[in-house]
Order: structure tokens, then C-alpha cells, then sequence
């Protein structure tokens, strides 16, 4: 059948018919134990199982940074780890970036320097720079760039991001003592 | 990255809030169509077509359909719809042939992906591979043609001209003068061919459509990442012999549109699938992929410009011609095209022109609207011709450019009488000439100076206009309610999917009636059954015709208040002022009510009530526009116009041939800010973008005309490395005397002219003119190399009419 193009790359999670895993993992504080199929991705595992759509896709393949999520202290695009590798990890995704119902200062700067238009990509930003600030409070623009230049926003022009990075590290530096 | 420095006269209008729909995204709260699952829905697989054309002798669905959990398998034959907004040639699913690689010759609704996914490898298909139609050349000279019923396409008559038997969709024209003469009177003419490829829009939220078609009626109920919810209805209507009261469109959250979104794209064929598998919802979500081949992008153009101009600098005629290939469907195509008509001379004083502009099938991933659709293309031609121009001249391009722009009392091409109310193009091109510190093109020995240390500076500008391109009778609606806490809810039927309407319309909901703009209740979520009618969210209209309905809606609002105030208060309406969410009497003001007060009828102490709640709305309709003339092009085209110019200042490598973007400075004649934050999101936003198609990207095709790059790897767009140094917005307002504060709309525009800009610079710092884009490394390395001064063709594959 080499005719036929199949126009679908797998985008939504085709369970594999292997024996499921028991999984468990910390997932923004919270402790989870779950069963899933050893061929589906954090992504799917964050969306699908654990309903936690802030998380996004825009490629599938490592290519964009919209599924970036924070495992183990260190950002990681979900949607092309295996749910499986996440066994005993720490993960935090959008969801828990504010606390108590309180904004976090990265969220406020994403607000106030208009940081973000369709909001597609902005999941994946901020959870790309909050592990930057997390290993290093006081970035050069150099090493902004670095960073979130693997994650793609199509809206903003990147100019009101870089911003509110900066703004972000300074406010964390003088507020939170970083 | 300046600190923002913008002042308002106003109190709400013009003053940088946040945008309201900022708390739902970054909390990853805000839901998106991808994140939607309703009860019962199915997941949609398609096959596409693995030609760009060939027929489909035979397809055996019968393995496929056997297949436990598949609940609905669609080829051509099942049905016969065409859909489009323009032009109804957009067939569903292909049937007798195939038109392009992203074709859906089958499409396959299961209970989950896995049996979708297995159900399409059951499926067999026979084809016959046909010669294609390459590009717009060989299109033109019909031997093959991509629809051989393009006689019988429906299409909006005395607008679009499709050609009997051919493969142009539409041919349009204007002319005005005598350009014999003028050609003549010429001191000197200039020749020149410009082209650029087909780009792709890439919003991050790839097309993503959900259809419950109710079994038991006619009703259809679509929730979609779309630009055009009332589009879509009326074209579902349209097509499938339904009314458009059966046709329910949600929009929930749209991640990014560029007006690759405007229109009608997967809503049809989830429809059909879903009326098929018994009135299930079905999901239909591009890839990736799909989103690069099958959904459309912007056509690639070739523009072929003749200018005459005397010594002194003054334009005497052009003569243009333009030929966009539209790739398989043009439904929302031919109107890219059109826009050349109009306004394919840029924004010039020239009293003999011709216009020709075809938009052309081929067998092509087909296209559409992208941000500031047909300008950002013909504004490479004609400003890259205008600084090739005064190269001969060995004219200043500032001065030559001044001698010749627009200014009360000239035409525009379409015949139309520039006045001060349309802005002015030269205060914007004088504030960026000025921002870049231009002093006059660089000399050949100061070039090869520089050149010694591996990069060369180079300082670029170029013009831009453009106007919303829309029917001559498009319209917009609000409706304004005022809740028993004195807050207000306006609800308007165009979508907000990034470029911050729903904050900016509040802001002047605000303005109008003094409230604080946190007391104005605006949803980016539209639902047809309850928002009123917006035509499509397209063309950088809504600022311009929203705003006047918000104002008409505010101001019929406390026309209302005032009515019931004054039985209250026992005056006269007239006696009423209002401020702070209070109407109190002029001469006593002691006299005065809240909002809340009258929010929903004023209560005597005894009880008593009168008024009831308050409601008002507001239209607004594109004011004096004709169709223009078939042959001439004349008419009155522009709603509004928004002028505007940027400047360049660039590095290249000329080693490497990298060229760095150091300074962008971009001014536009808005007339007013609203939200000063959310017009430099869309500066900024519209600029990097135009950097990606005047420096990175670019489709490229093989033999059989298959995308070779349909993914971010192969197909780069701008990412936070490409970013300028520096992007300095300028402001210009000379008001709109019809529009809202005299505001206009510039969502599109900076967009446009960023690759005419970078095309100037890098012939300042290399003395080398480009005619094609992009403008990569790889170009301007093989520019250097070649050792011309002009380059006519960089890549051979990606151009049209180039094979
Ligand atoms: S979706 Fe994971 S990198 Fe694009
Ligand atoms: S805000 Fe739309 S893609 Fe980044």
C-alpha cells in the first residue's frame, strides 16, 4: 500500500495493547498513582488521565516548546517522553505556577507586558523560563534567548516575552530574596 | 525595548490596560477547540492524496468499514458539497480527481484514534497519477486544466471574474490614464520581475474542528478554531441547503488565526462524518503536517512592474501585473488577488496605470488570507521597484519617495480622493526615515571599506498601505446589557484570538459610558446563537467598525438611563449628565442616580418600578464602498485606509551572508491608540513575522509539486534568536473622522513592507538588488558569489512560474 498516505501522525494517544504500567509520581504537590500504557507520552498522560489541559501540543515532535512542562527541576518537552519516564519524578505544569489562588510574580509580568496574544504558547514560556529563574535568578539576555529560543510563538514577536523575563528575575530577586 | 512613553487625552481610551483574557492564559485555564472532548465523540482520520493530481479509479472501502468501532467511512462519491467563501470550489472530499497532495480522497470516524488510524491502512485505493499543473505559466496556458468545471463555479458575481475555460479564478483589472503616454513622457522606464514564495501562517493551535450533526433535524453544532463564526454559518447554510438558524458556531479560545482561520476549512467535513456515524460529534484536528500541506497557506506571487518616471523623480505611469498561484482552491484566494487592483501602486500619486492581477490554479497546496493578505506581496514588487528606481536616478530614496506620495486632493488607484481625514503616509515615512538616522545611501567606497571587516551595515525603508479587504457591504453588530450591579455586558460576534478586540472595544464601552473598564463584561467565546452578527474577523476592520457600533451601543445606552433618570429625578433627559457610573443633573447635581440604580428599572421608594433593564446594541456597516468597475478598477474600494512605513538597519555576513536585523523602526498613521500595550504586541508581533517571510521562510515543492518542508524543522519560522536588536514603534494620529476616537485598524499592517524594507537595506549594504524572497544565507551568499548586481532567482523550486 505505499499509495496510501496516511495524513494523521499520531497526535492523540493509540494505546499500544502492551500491559499497562503502574506509574506513580508527584504532579504539582500532588502525589499520583495510575496504570498506563507504556507507549503513551507525559503529554497524553497529563491531558488524557490527569486532565490537565494547560499543557498543549503544537507539533508532536519536539519542535516547538508548547508542551514544556518542569521534571525534576529541569524543563522538558512532555510530548516526547514516554509517561513511563516520569516514574518517581517531580513535575510541575501551569497549573501550578500560582499558589493559593495568588498569582506568581512570572504570571503577573506575562499580564502586565502583554506577554502573550492567543495564549497557545504561553504554557510552555512560562514553564521554560520559570525553570531558567529556578537555576538562575539573574539571566543575561544571552541566556534568555538560549533558553526560550526552543519555544515558538507565532502572536507576540518574542519582544514583550523577553520583557517580562527580565522583569520577572528582578522582581524574584528584590521580593523573593533569590 | 524602550520604556512605553505614550500619553492619552482621554481617560480610558488610549491607556494601556491589561488584556482581559490574560488571567485565563496564563494559568492555563483558557479552553482552547484542541482541549474540547464532548460525550460520545469520535475521533476523524483522513487519506490524503498521495498525488498532486491523478484519478481515483477505484477505492475499496469495504475492509475498512468492516472494521469493529469504525463508525463512518466517507469518500468522493458520498457527497457532492463544495464549499467557499469567495467561490464555491472547494470540494470536500475529492471525487473523479485528485487536485493536490493534501486532497482528502477518504476520511474515517471511530470510536477512538487507534481504529481510525488501523481502518485508513484498510483502505484501498487505485489511482492513476496525471501530469500537474506546476505553476502559474504553465496554468496560463490551459492545456491541462485543474477544474474542468470552473464554468459552472458559483462565485460571487461582478467581484471575481473566473475565466472561461482556464485555470484563472479570477482575472482582475484597473486602469486609469494613458500609459502609452506616460511611458512615453518617461525620461526613463524600468522593467522588473519580483516574486516570493507560498508561506504558511503556522498559528501554534493547528485547524481543529468538532461537529454533532443532530440525527433528527437539520441542526449542525460546530465548536471550531475559526476567525469567521457567522462565515461559517452562512456558508454551512449555503452548502448544504440548510438555514442558518440549523447552524450553531462556537468559538471557544482560538490559538492564533492570521486569517488562515477565516473562512470555512474542516467544519464541512466533520459535519459530514458526523452525520454519517448517526449524529455522534466527531473531532477533525490537523497535524502539524496537515496544517504546513493540507490547510492553506499564502499564495506565491510573481509581480512584473514597469515604471516610467521623469529626471526629476516623478512617476509618469506603471504598468502591473500580477500572478498569484493560488494552488489547488482560490475560495478565499481570489480575493488576495483583487486587493492588487487597488492598491497594487502602494500608496503613489500616479495618474497612468494598469493593474492585472490573476489568481491562478495549479495543482498546489491552495491559499488564503494571511495578515495583510495581497500587500505584504505587492508592496515587495513596488517598493523594492521604487528603490531600483531612484538607484538610476541617483535620486535620494527618501526624497523620490517624498516627491511622489499620496496627499489630499490625489487619487488613489481605484479613483478614490485622498482627503486629511485618510492620515498621511509621508509624516509616517519622515518619522522612521529620521528614527534610523538615514543620511543618504552608502558609496561604493565606503561599502568596500566595510566589506574588508567581514560585514557590511546596510539602512532600508519602504512604504505600506492597505485597507480592509471586504465586501463593499460587510458589517458588524454589538449588544450592550446593563447587569443589576451597574457593570455592563457587550457582546460582539467577532472573535478575539490574540490581537486583544475584546479589550480594546471595552476599553471603549468604558470610555463611552465612564465606567471603570473591570465593570465591562466581553467574552472571547462566541456562540452564534447568542452573540450578534460579525461578517468575518478579518482585515483589521474591527477596531474601525466595532468601535463605532460600541459607540452606538454606549450612547443609545445612556440615551435609555437618562430617559428613566429624568421620571426619577423629575427633569428633563437633557438636564442629565452622566460620570463615574452616576447620571446626575447638570445644574444640581445633588440630583443624581447610580447605574445600579436604573440597571434594571428604577424602584420608587414604594416600591414602584419603571424602565426596566437596560439594553441597547449598535452597527455599523462599511460606509459608501462600491464593487469596482470590471474593466477599470473604479470605485471606492478602502473603508479605511492605514499608512504606514518602516525602517531598516541590518548587518550581513558576507562570508556567511546572515543578515542581522539591528534596528526596526515602524510608524503607522492610526489616528488614535486605544490600548497603547496591545497595538505594540501587534508592531512587534507583525514585524518578527514579516522578518520570517523576508529571511526564513519559504515552501519548496518537488517535481510532483509535494511540500518538501511541512514541519518546523525544515520550515523555520522566527523564533526569540531572530529577534531585532530593536523595534521602535511610532505613533502617528491624525484622526479618522469617521472612525472611533479617530481611530483606524493596523492588526495587519505591520506585516507588511518588512521584506521590502530588508530587500532596501541589503542593497545599501551590498549594493546587490534581490527580486526574490526570502532573503536566507544561503540567497545572499549565492548573490555575493554570483558576482550580479541584480538576483532574479534564488531557489527555482519554491517560485512560481518558474519551472
Ligand atoms: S508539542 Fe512538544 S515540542 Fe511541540
Ligand atoms: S501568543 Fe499566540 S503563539 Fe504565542
Amino acid at each position: 500500500m505505499d499509495n496510501v498516505k496516511d495524513c494523521s501522525m499520531v497526535t492523540e494517544h493509540i494505546e499500544s495493547g502492551k500491559r499497562k504500567v503502574t506509574l506513580s509520581l508527584t504532579v504539582n504537590g500532588r502525589q499520583i498513582v495510575r496504570d498506563v500504557d507504556p507507549n503513551m507520552t507525559l503529554l497524553h498522560f497529563l491531558r488524557d488521565n490527569l486532565k490537565l489541559f494547560g499543557t498543549k501540543e503544537a507539533c508532536g515532535e519536539g519542535e516547538c516548546g508548547a508542551c514544556t512542562i518542569i521534571m525534576n527541576g529541569q524543563a522538558v518537552t512532555s510530548c516526547i517522553i514516554l509517561a513511563v519516564e516520569a516514574e518517581g519524578a517531580e513535575i510541575t505544569t501551569v497549573e501550578g505556577l500560582a499558589e493559593d489562588g495568588k498569582l506568581s510574580i512570572l504570571q503577573e509580568e506575562f499580564i502586565s507586558q502583554d506577554a502573550l496574544q492567543c495564549g497557545f504558547c504561553t504554557p510552555g514560556f512560562l514553564m521554560s523560563t520559570r525553570a531558567l529563574l529556578d537555576n538562575n535568578p539573574n539571566p543575561t539576555d544571552a541566556e534568555i534567548v538560549e533558553v526560550l529560543g526552543g519555544n515558538l510563538c507565532r502572536c507576540t514577536g518574542y519582544i514583550p516575552i523577553m520583557l517580562a523575563v527580565r522583569r520577572a528575575a528582578e522582581r524574584e530577586r528584590k521580593e523573593l530574596g533569590r | 525595548m524602550d520604556e512605553k512613553k505614550y500619553q492619552s487625552k482621554y481617560k480610558r481610551v488610549g491607556q494601556a490596560y491589561d488584556r482581559k483574557d490574560a488571567r485565563e492564559k496564563v494559568t492555563g485555564q483558557a479552553v482552547f477547540t484542541y482541549d474540547m472532548e464532548l460525550p460520545g465523540m469520535l475521533h476523524a482520520r483522513c487519506l490524503l492524496s498521495p498525488y498532486a493530481r491523478a484519478r481515483i479509479v477505484s477505492i475499496d472501502t469495504s475492509k475498512a468499514k468492516a472494521l469493529p468501532g469504525v463508525r463512518a467511512v466517507l469518500c468522493g462519491e458520498d457527497s457532492d458539497i463544495l464549499v467557499g467563501l469567495y467561490m464555491q470550489d472547494k470540494r470536500v472530499l475529492a471525487k473523479g480527481e485528485t487536485r493536490y497532495h493534501g486532497d482528502v480522497v477518504a476520511a474515517i470516524a471511530a470510536d477512538d484514534e487507534e481504529t481510525a488510524e488501523r481502518a485508513i491502512s484498510l483502505l484501498d485505493v487505485v489511482y492513476e497519477p496525471l501530469q500537474p499543473v506546476h505553476d502559474v505559466d504553465e496554468a496560463l496556458r490551459a492545456e491541462i486544466l485543474v477544474h474542468d468545471d470552473i464554468n459552472e463555479l458559483k462565485h460571487y458575481v461582478g467581484v471575481f471574474f473566473p475565466q472561461k475555460d482556464s485555470n484563472i479564478a479570477s482575472w482582475n483589472k484597473s486602469k486609469k490614464g494613458d500609459l502609452d503616454m506616460a511611458f512615453e513622457e518617461a525620461d526613463l522606464v524600468v522593467e522588473n520581475e519580483f516574486s516570493l514564495p507560498a508561506v504558511a501562517h503556522a498559528p501554534m493551535e493547528t485547524h481543529v474542528a468538532i461537529v454533532q450533526a443532530d440525527p433528527y433535524s437539520n441542526k449542525v453544532r460546530i465548536w471550531s478554531s475559526a476567525q469567521s463564526p457567522f462565515a461559517i454559518r452562512q456558508i454551512m447554510a449555503d452548502s448544504f441547503g440548510i438555514s442558518e438558524s440549523d447552524v450553531e458556531v462556537h468559538i471557544p479560545y482560538v490559538g492564533g488565526g492570521f486569517g488562515g482561520k477565516a473562512g470555512i476549512h474542516l467544519e464541512p467535513l466533520a459535519t459530514l462524518l458526523s452525520r454519517a456515524a448517526g449524529g455522534l460529534p466527531v473531532k477533525v484536528r490537523a497535524t502539524r503536517e496537515q496544517e504546513f500541506n493540507q490547510l492553506p497557506t499564502r499564495a506565491g506571487m510573481r509581480g512584473r512592474i514597469k515604471t516610467g518616471v521623469t529626471k526629476e523623480g516623478k512617476l509618469t505611469g506603471v504598468r502591473a501585473v500580477y500572478d498569484w498561484d493560488s494552488g489547488a482552491y482560490a475560495d478565499y484566494g481570489v480575493n488576495v488577488g483583487k486587493t492588487a487592483v487597488y492598491s497594487g501602486i502602494g500608496p503613489y500619486k500616479v495618474d497612468n496605470a494598469s493593474i492585472d492581477s490573476k489568481t491562478i490554479y495549479t495543482n498546489k497546496v491552495f491559499s488564503t488570507a494571511y495578515r495583510g493578505f495581497g500587500h505584504l506581496e505587492t508592496h515587495w514588487s513596488i517598493e523594492r521597484q521604487m528603490d531600483i528606481l531612484s538607484q538610476h536616478l541617483q535620486i535620494d530614496p527618501y526624497e523620490f519617495r517624498m516627491m511622489n506620495l499620496l496627499k489630499p486632493g490625489d487619487q488613489t488607484m481605484s479613483g478614490e480622493v485622498i482627503t486629511e481625514s485618510n492620515g498621511s503616509p509621508s509624516d509616517c515615512l519622515t518619522a522612521v526615515v529620521k528614527e534610523i538616522g538615514w543620511t543618504g545611501r552608502k558609496t561604493e567606497e565606503e561599502r568596500q571599506r566595510e566589506w574588508k571587516t567581514g560585514k557590511v551595515r546596510g539602512k532600508g525603508f519602504a512604504m505600506l498601505q492597505k485597507a480592509p479587504a471586504m465586501p463593499a457591504n460587510t458589517s458588524t453588530s454589538v449588544i450592550m446589557q446593563m447587569n443589576g450591579d451597574g457593570h455592563v455586558k457587550l457582546m460582539i460576534g467577532a472573535v478575539d484570538f490574540g490581537q486583544g478586540a475584546i479589550t480594546a472595544l471595552a476599553q471603549i464601552a468604558a470610555q463611552e459610558l465612564d465606567i471603570p473598564i473591570e465593570h465591562i463584561e466581553i467574552s472571547a467565546e462566541i456562540d452564534t446563537r447568542a452573540n450578534p452578527y460579525d461578517w468575518n474577523t478579518v482585515a483589521s476592520k474591527l477596531i474601525f467598525m466595532g468601535g463605532n457600533a460600541v459607540i452606538k451601543a454606549s450612547r443609545e445606552m445612556l440615551r435609555k438611563m437618562k430617559e428613566i433618570a429624568a421620571q426619577a429625578l423629575r427633569t428633563d433627559p437633557e438636564n442629565l449628565l452622566h460620570a463615574n457610573g452616576e447620571v446626575y443633573h447638570r445644574h444640581s447635581p445633588e440630583r443624581r442616580l447610580t447605574y445600579k440604580q436604573i440597571a434594571l428599572g428604577y424602584m420608587y421608594p414604594n416600591g414602584t418600578g419603571i424602565g426596566g433593564p437596560l439594553i441597547s446594541s449598535g452597527s455599523s456597516i462599511a460606509d459608501g464602498l462600491t464593487n469596482l468597475h470590471p474593466e477599470t478598477g473604479q470605485g471606492y474600494p478602502a473603508a479605511v485606509w492605514t499608512f504606514g512605513a518602516h525602517a531598516i538597519e541590518i548587518e550581513v555576513d558576507v562570508e556567511t551572508g546572515y543578515v542581522d536585523v539591528l534596528k526596526v523602526a515602524s510608524a503607522f498613521d492610526i489616528g488614535q491608540v486605544i490600548n497603547e500595550k496591545l497595538v505594540y504586541g501587534q508592531i512587534c508581533g507583525g514585524v518578527v513575522q514579516g522578518l520570517g517571510s523576508a529571511l526564513l521562510e519559504g515552501y519548496k515543492f518537488n517535481s510532483d509539486e509535494q511540500l518538501m518542508n511541512p514541519s518546523f524543522t525544515d520550515n523555520k519560522i522566527p523564533t526569540m534568536k531572530d529577534i531585532p536588536g530593536k523595534i521602535v514603534p511610532i505613533y502617528i494620529e491624525n484622526p479618522q473622522h469617521n472612525g472611533p476616537y479617530g481611530a483606524r485598524g493596523v492588526g495587519e499592517h505591520p506585516m507588511i513592507s518588512v521584506p521590502s524594507a530588508v530587500g532596501n537595506a541589503v542593497y545599501d549594504a551590498l549594493g546587490i538588488n534581490f527580486h526574490v524572497l526570502p532573503l536566507s544565507p544561503e540567497a545572499i551568499a549565492l548573490g555575493i558569489a554570483s558576482g550580479k548586481k541584480s538576483i532574479l532567482c534564488t531557489d527555482v523550486d519554491c517560485l512560481p512560474g518558474r519551472h
